[in-house]
C-alpha cells in the first residue's frame, strides 16, 4: 500500500528507534557528567510569555501564538533566558552559586541544514553566582568532561571575550555609528567589509591596523602576548581563566580574539566547540553577567549549550575518519 | 584530502577559473593538471576541487572545502551562508545593474501607471532587496537562462543582471539605468577550518596579500 504522506513543519523531524538509541546514549553520558559535577536538571515550559523572553535579549522568537486571553506566547529560542527567569522567580533568596543543567528543545528561525534544524535539542548548564574567572573555568571544565564522556576525540574550544572588540572601539574613540557597522561586519565574519569600513574612518594607520588585526588573532597562549593596550583588560581576563584550567582542559583551548556570538546577552568570556568532523560549531556559551539583573536578581553567570544533533554528527564523522 | 597548502580549496569553474588558477600558482600551487584536465573535478595532490561558482559557498559552509573562491555576487545572493569572507581578490570585476530597452524607460512608465515594475533576474534576493531598499514595488521574475531576452519579448520591463563589459546588453539594445554594486572575486573560509587550520589559512592570506 502506498503510504499517505502527512507533512511536518520545515525544520522539524521525526526520530526513529535506531537513531534514538544513539542520541539517548549521548544524552545519558552527558547527564551522568552533569549529575556528577553537581548540576541539577530542570525543565521549563517550551512556551513563555514573549515579553519575558524579550527582557532576556536572546535570539528573536521564531514561533508565536496567542493564548485564550490574547497574551502573546513564544517558543523559547534558548534555555539561558528561561533559567534566568527561573532563578529570579524561584530562587530569589538562595545563596549562590546555583548549578542547573537541562536537556531541552529550542526553536529558532534558521535555514534548516545539516546539524541545524528549527527545533533542536540542546544540552547545557547554567552556573549562576560564580564570577570570572573561577566560574568560567568551571564551565569550561564541565564542557570538556561532557565531550570526553560522549566520546568525542578531536574537539577544540575556541575562547574569546565579547567585551574585547567593543573595548577596543571605545579606547580608540571610534564614533558609535561607525563602531556599530564594524561590529556588524565582525558578527557577519566579513573581514572584507571590516577592512573597507575601517578605510573610510579617519584613523591613524596603526589604530586601523589594530582594529583589523586583533579580531583575526587566534591560536595558542602566544596570541595573548599581542593583547596589550586597549584590549589588556579582556586579555588579562582570558589569561586568568586559562591559568585555572587543568592541563587536559587547557590543551583543548584555542584563543580567538575575534570570537563573537550571535546572542546579545554575553558580557565577557565566550567560547565555541569545534570538531574537524563538522563544518559548524557543536555548541558554545559564555558569561552573561548582566542577564540575571534584568530579571531582578543581579548575579554573575556563565553557561554553555551543546546541540545534541551536531554532537551526534561529529561523533559519527570521527568514527569514519 | 588537502595537499599543497594543507587546505582543500574550492575553485570556481567558468569566468573566474583562469585568474583563480593564476593566483594559486603565484602562491606556489601547481595547477597544471587542473588547467589541462577539463573533466576531472577533484585534484587531491594540490587540494583543489572545482565547481560552479554558486556551489562554492555550499561546499565551504559544510566544511567539504576549507576555503573557496567565488564572486561577491554569489555571496550577496547566498547571504544566509555561514562562511567567513577573508579577502577581496580584486579580479573578476563586474557590475550588478538595472537595465531596460533603450529609449524612454518602460519601467518608469510601468511604475507610474500600473504601480509595479516587472523585473527578470537570476539574482532574486539581490533584486528584491534592492527594490525594497529603494522603495519601489517590483514583481521579480526568476529566470535561469539569458535574462536579456525577457525585456525584448515583453515578459518584463527591466532586468537585474551582472555585466562585465556591457557588450551583451548593447547587442540586445539594452541600456544600463542604475548600477547596484560592483562584484569582485572573494576568498571565503569555513568557520571551523578558520579556527582549526588557522596557521594554513593565515599563511595563504599572507601570501595572497604579499602578491
Amino acid at each position: 500500500m502506498r503510504p499517505q504522506i502527512h507533512p511536518i513543519p520545515s525544520g522539524t523531524r521525526d526520530v526513529l528507534p535506531d537513531e534514538m538509541r544513539e542520541l539517548r546514549a549521548i544524552t545519558e553520558s552527558v547527564r551522568g557528567v552533569f549529575e556528577r559535577d553537581g548540576y541539577g536538571e530542570v525543565w521549563t515550559p517550551a512556551l513563555e510569555y514573549e515579553e519575558v523572553l524579550a527582557r532576556g535579549g536572546g535570539a528573536p522568537p521564531a514561533y508565536r501564538v496567542f493564548d485564550d486571553h490574547g497574551k502573546v506566547l513564544a517558543l523559547r529560542t534558548d534555555m539561558t533566558v528561561p533559567i534566568a527567569r527561573l532563578v529570579a522567580t524561584r530562587y530569589a533568596n538562595e545563596d549562590p552559586p546555583l548549578r542547573f543543567c537541562y536537556f531541552a528543545h529550542v526553536y529558532r528561525a534558521v535555514r534548516p541544514h545539516r546539524g541545524q534544524m528549527r527545533e533542536f535539542l540542546q544540552a547545557g548548564i547554567e552556573l549562576v553566582g560564580a564570577p570570572a574567572p573561577q566560574g568560567t573555568a568551571e564551565a569550561l571544565t564541565v564542557l570538556c568532561h561532557v565531550l570526553d564522556a560522549a566520546g568525542l576525540r578531536d574537539y577544540r574550544i575556541g575562547l574569546g571575550d565579547a567585551s574585547l572588540y567593543p573595548a577596543l572601539l571605545a579606547a580608540l574613540a571610534v564614533p558609535e555609528e561607525a563602531g556599530a557597522r564594524l561590529l556588524e561586519a565582525l558578527v557577519a565574519r566579513d573581514f572584507v567589509a571590516l577592512e573597507s569600513e575601517l578605510s573610510r574612518l579617519e584613523l591613524a594607520g596603526p589604530e586601523a591596523e589594530l582594529l583589523l588585526r586583533v579580531p583575526q588573532l587566534r591560536g595558542g597562549p602566544e596570541v595573548l602576548a599581542e593583547g596589550d593596550g586597549p584590549v589588556a583588560g579582556a586579555v588579562a581576563g582570558l589569561r586568568d581563566v586559562y591559568a585555572l584550567l587543568a592541563p587536559a582542559v587547557a590543551e583543548r583551548v584555542i584563543f580567538d580574539l575575534g570570537l563573537v556570538r550571535k546572542m546579545g546577552y554575553y558580557t565577557g568570556a565566550v567560547f565555541e566547540v569545534y570538531d574537524p568532523a563538522l563544518g559548524a560549531p557543536i555548541g558554545g556559551g559564555g558569561r552573561y553577567d548582566d542577564l540575571l539583573g534584568r530579571f531582578g536578581r543581579p548575579l554573575p553567570a556563565v553557561g554553555f549549550a551543546l546541540s545534541i544533533d551536531a554532537l551526534h554528527i561529529a561523533l559519527t564523522g570521527e568514527e569514519r575518519a | 584530502m588537502s595537499g599543497g597548502l594543507g587546505l582543500t580549496i574550492a575553485v570556481p569553474r567558468g569566468a573566474l577559473m583562469r585568474e583563480t588558477l593564476d593566483l594559486l600558482e603565484s602562491i606556489g600551487l601547481d595547477c597544471a593538471e587542473v588547467r589541462s584536465n577539463d573533466r576531472k573535478l577533484l585534484f587531491a595532490d594540490v587540494g583543489i576541487v572545482t565547481m560552479r561558482p554558486s556551489d562554492v559557498p555550499t561546499y565551504v559552509e559544510a566544511g567539504a572545502a576549507d576555503v573557496g573562491i567565488t564572486g561577491k555576487d554569489v555571496l550577496m545572493e547566498q547571504s544566509e551562508r555561514d562562511v567567513y569572507e577573508l579577502l577581496d581578490l580584486g579580479y573578476g570585476a563586474c557590475t550588478m545593474v538595472l537595465a531596460t530597452v533603450d529609449g524612454p524607460d518602460p519601467s518608469v512608465e510601468a511604475l507610474r501607471r500600473l504601480g509595479v515594475m516587472r523585473v527578470a533576474t537570476k539574482y532574486y534576493k539581490t533584486a528584491a532587496a534592492y527594490f525594497e531598499a529603494t522603495g519601489r514595488q517590483a514583481e521579480i521574475v526568476e529566470v535561469k537562462g539569458s535574462v536579456e531576452l525577457a525585456p525584448l519579448t515583453g515578459l518584463v520591463e527591466a532586468i537585474v543582471d551582472l555585466t562585465a563589459t556591457g557588450t551583451t546588453l548593447r547587442e540586445n539594445n539594452l541600456v544600463i539605468r542604475e548600477e547596484i554594486y560592483v562584484s569582485t572575486a572573494r576568498l571565503i573560509a569555513n568557520p571551523v577550518s578558520h579556527k582549526l587550520k588557522a596557521a594554513a589559512i593565515d599563511g595563504m592570506l599572507e601570501k595572497l596579500r604579499a602578491r
